[in-house]
């Protein structure tokens, strides 16, 4: 008797060790880590929403395709430290069988996690982080920047709006890499479209009053003040121009803003600023009935955080399915063969740097009276096709593309 | 006429701008300085407390359509409440020890208090608005918002209000004896305890005070404090720990260089004050004002 079950569980472990090669699908279940931050300066943009996004996405996709493996989410806070998000992504590779991780927000948290999923040879659909490096210098074939990148904000606004005859600028801009890289590549797209650059100032993080740096921005002149920061940095600038009036005789540009800054400000203080994004939950059908089914869940509409996580996760999914393997290699390749179209993306491709282009949109903030509904923030200004968006493959850093 | 490349009168609406930031520093410090001066306890949490007073009076507004005003007093009142409870609770078991303890104490109290309040209300913060005094004044210089004036107007009435209460009143004078040879105090039938109680909680008041001031200016978010504990520490220990006309100057000044250094050097603007508190150090180890110990 004891030797029939030894037989019987050798023989099913046989099984499942086929089941596990090249061309199947390992332990027949595709398990994604969700890699956020949870409680630090990020987590209003990630946390909580990027868990609830990928659960939606796996739910949507089982219930929709019944696919012949389960899908698991597994999740963790990356504490916005390198080696805890690293030792972390090692672990999820080594010993649970984590195929795919996402969010990652915190460019620094995934570079290193982009290093330990090349070396482990998985995939990383990076929604979190935008920094441009990730896809230039550190670039990998196992990375997909998935969501946005600051060279596509700070390009789009700063073409768009000297084209339209703004074109003396001035930037504001929080003195650490972030900031310098946004005001690089705005400055760059604002001489390109023939626009000129009056100063900028470079402020410590986390100082506690604007007046200042935003009162020289004024007595520049400029038609545009852009301002190159983000969360309470970007947050109290644009207090204080609003306060002090500012932005009643200037532009007043955030280069890194999003929806989740807009919300934090309220449309009082945030009123006819321009920002770029590549999503808003109002801008379709689809994307309004996914995120009222988000917000049912988490008591906020999605940023596009939230929403590139939901995409990523579904066309993942999707891959491993029509492929039959979970192989990373051949899942990498397919998904750079294919177009995304769907509620997040549109004309989206994967380039050969990682960086997965798609439309994006020069959105106006509504003024109160404006606004019709809770939620109810930007009027759509243009459209900008992906290929206008993005940095050119020309002018990549990346060794991928060069070779 | 320019100064060092920068037109007069654009660098006299950066001072005027320094001595808002300065007055709202002093009124912040000040509080740590009374409770550093009468209890030697190092309060962390005194960021944490500004940042409760903010938040109160976002809150305030925002559930009970409780206004500024009502808030301004509301808020310090609630918050000293809350401090009393913390000092009843926690650090009346320290005065004992080290004052390293205390100061440990209050930064674990710190994390938790903006730990709670993230977890509530996320990080990105609240928006505080529109000011209760809206228009601007036109200085010649400076086209300023009128409540930044009634910042400063607040901010150094408290202080010298509180200046005088301490150094000037019969109930600041026992406050001081109190913390110097407390028995002897209580042989008067003063209950020291008590004192000590109030003291705390009229110190984080002052904190909370402060946080209502700014709540129209800054955005109100759990890490707001953050950056101020570190600026107003710095006030402290240069104008003498302890000393209380010794912080009100100082907050002022300091208020006055960062000015200057913004329009000069804007990315040195946070750190500069560290250099003066480093200078300061060296020379007079006890602050600028700081008695002899």
């Amino acid at each position: 008797m004891k030797n029939t079950i030894k037989n019987i569980l050798f023989a099913t472990s046989l099984v499942a060790s086929t089941a596990a090669g090249a061309d199947g699908i390992s332990g027949n279940t595709v398990k994604i880590g969700v890699l956020a931050d949870m409680s630090g300066p990020f987590s209003d943009l990630s946390g909580e929403g990027a868990i609830v996004s990928a659960r939606m996405a796996v739910a949507d996709f089982v219930a929709g395709h019944k696919p012949a493996f389960g899908v698991e989410v597994v999740t963790a806070d990356h504490q916005n430290k390198t080696d805890v998000a690293a030792s972390r992504a090692r672990e999820w590779y080594d010993n649970s069988g984590v195929d795919m991780i996402t969010d990652v927000i915190n460019s620094a948290v995934a570079l290193a996690v982009s290093q330990v999923t090349r070396e482990k040879d998985r995939v990383l659909m990076v929604t979190g982080a935008g920094s441009t490096t990730i896809n230039n210098e550190q670039c990998s074939p196992n990375t997909i920047l998935y969501a946005w990148d600051t060279y596509s904000l700070a390009n789009s606004l700063g073409r768009t709006l000297t084209e339209q005859g703004d074109d003396t600028w001035y930037f504001v801009t929080v003195d650490y890499a972030l900031g310098k890289s946004i005001e690089y590549d705005a400055t760059r797209s604002v001489e390109r479209s023939g626009g000129k650059i009056v100063g900028s100032l470079h402020h410590p993080m986390g100082a506690p009053d604007f007046a200042s740096f935003l009162l020289q921005a004024q007595s520049s002149g400029a038609d545009v003040i852009g301002i190159a920061s983000a969360g309470a940095d970007l947050h109290n600038a644009v207090r204080v121009a609003n306060e002090f009036g500012i932005n009643r005789r200037q532009k007043i540009v955030g280069l890194a803003a999003s929806m989740t800054d807009v919300h934090a400000l309220g449309l009082e203080i945030t009123q006819g600023m321009l920002l770029v994004e590549g999503f808003y939950w109002n801008q379709d059908d689809e994307a309004r009935q996914w995120s009222q089914r988000f917000f049912e869940k988490t008591g906020k509409m999605p940023n596009l955080l939230n929403a590139a996580t939901y995409s990523a996760v579904t066309n993942y999914l999707s891959a491993v399915e029509t492929l039959g393997t979970d192989d990373a290699g051949t899942v990498l390749a397919y998904l750079h063969e294919h177009e995304i179209n769907d509620l997040f993306a549109k004309n989206g491709r994967i380039r050969p740097d990682g960086q997965m282009v798609h439309d994006v949109y020069l959105f106006e903030v509504k003024r109160p009276e404006e606004s019709k509904e809770p939620w109810d923030y930007y009027k759509l200004r243009e459209t900008i096709p992906a290929e206008k968006a993005y940095q050119p493959l020309s002018e990549s850093r990346c060794p991928l593309v060069k070779s | 006429m320019d100064i060092f490349g920068v037109p007069s009168q654009a660098l006299m609406a950066q001072l005027m701008i320094g001595l808002v930031n300065g007055s709202f520093y002093a009124v912040l410090s000040l509080g740590l300085a009374i409770i550093f001066g009468m209890l030697h306890v190092i309060n962390f949490t005194h960021g944490a407390m500004f940042m409760l007073g903010a938040l109160l009076s976002w809150a305030g507004l925002y559930y009970f359509n409780l206004n500024y005003w009502v808030m301004l007093l509301l808020a310090p009142v609630v918050v000293g409440v809350f401090g009393i409870v913390l000092e009843r609770l926690f650090l009346r078991r320290i005065y004992k020890l080290d004052y390293l303890y205390g100061l440990l104490l209050t930064l674990g109290l710190t994390l938790v208090i903006e730990g709670v309040v993230r977890s509530i209300f996320g990080v990105s913060g609240k928006p505080y608005g529109p000011a209760p005094i809206s228009g601007v004044t036109d200085l010649g210089f400076l086209i300023i918002p009128n409540y930044r004036l009634w910042v400063i107007a607040a901010s150094l009435t408290a202080c010298v209000l509180t200046w005088y209460g301490i150094e000037r009143t019969r109930l600041g004078g026992y406050l001081r004896a109190a913390t110097e040879n407390p028995k002897l105090v209580e042989t008067f039938g003063i209950n020291v305890p008590v004192l000590i109680s109030l003291t705390f909680g009229f110190g984080v008041a002052l904190a909370a005070f402060a946080g209502v001031l700014a709540a129209p200016i800054m955005q109100v978010s759990a890490l707001t404090g953050q950056t101020m504990i570190v600026i107003v520490f710095a006030v402290v220990v240069i104008g003498g720990m302890g000393s209380i006309a010794g912080t009100i100057v100082t907050g002022v000044a300091l208020g006055l260089v960062e000015a200057l250094t913004k329009v000069y050097y804007p990315p040195a603007s946070s750190m500069v004050m560290f250099l003066v508190m480093v200078l300061v150090l060296l020379v007079r180890p006890n602050g600028l004002f700081g008695g002899k110990e």
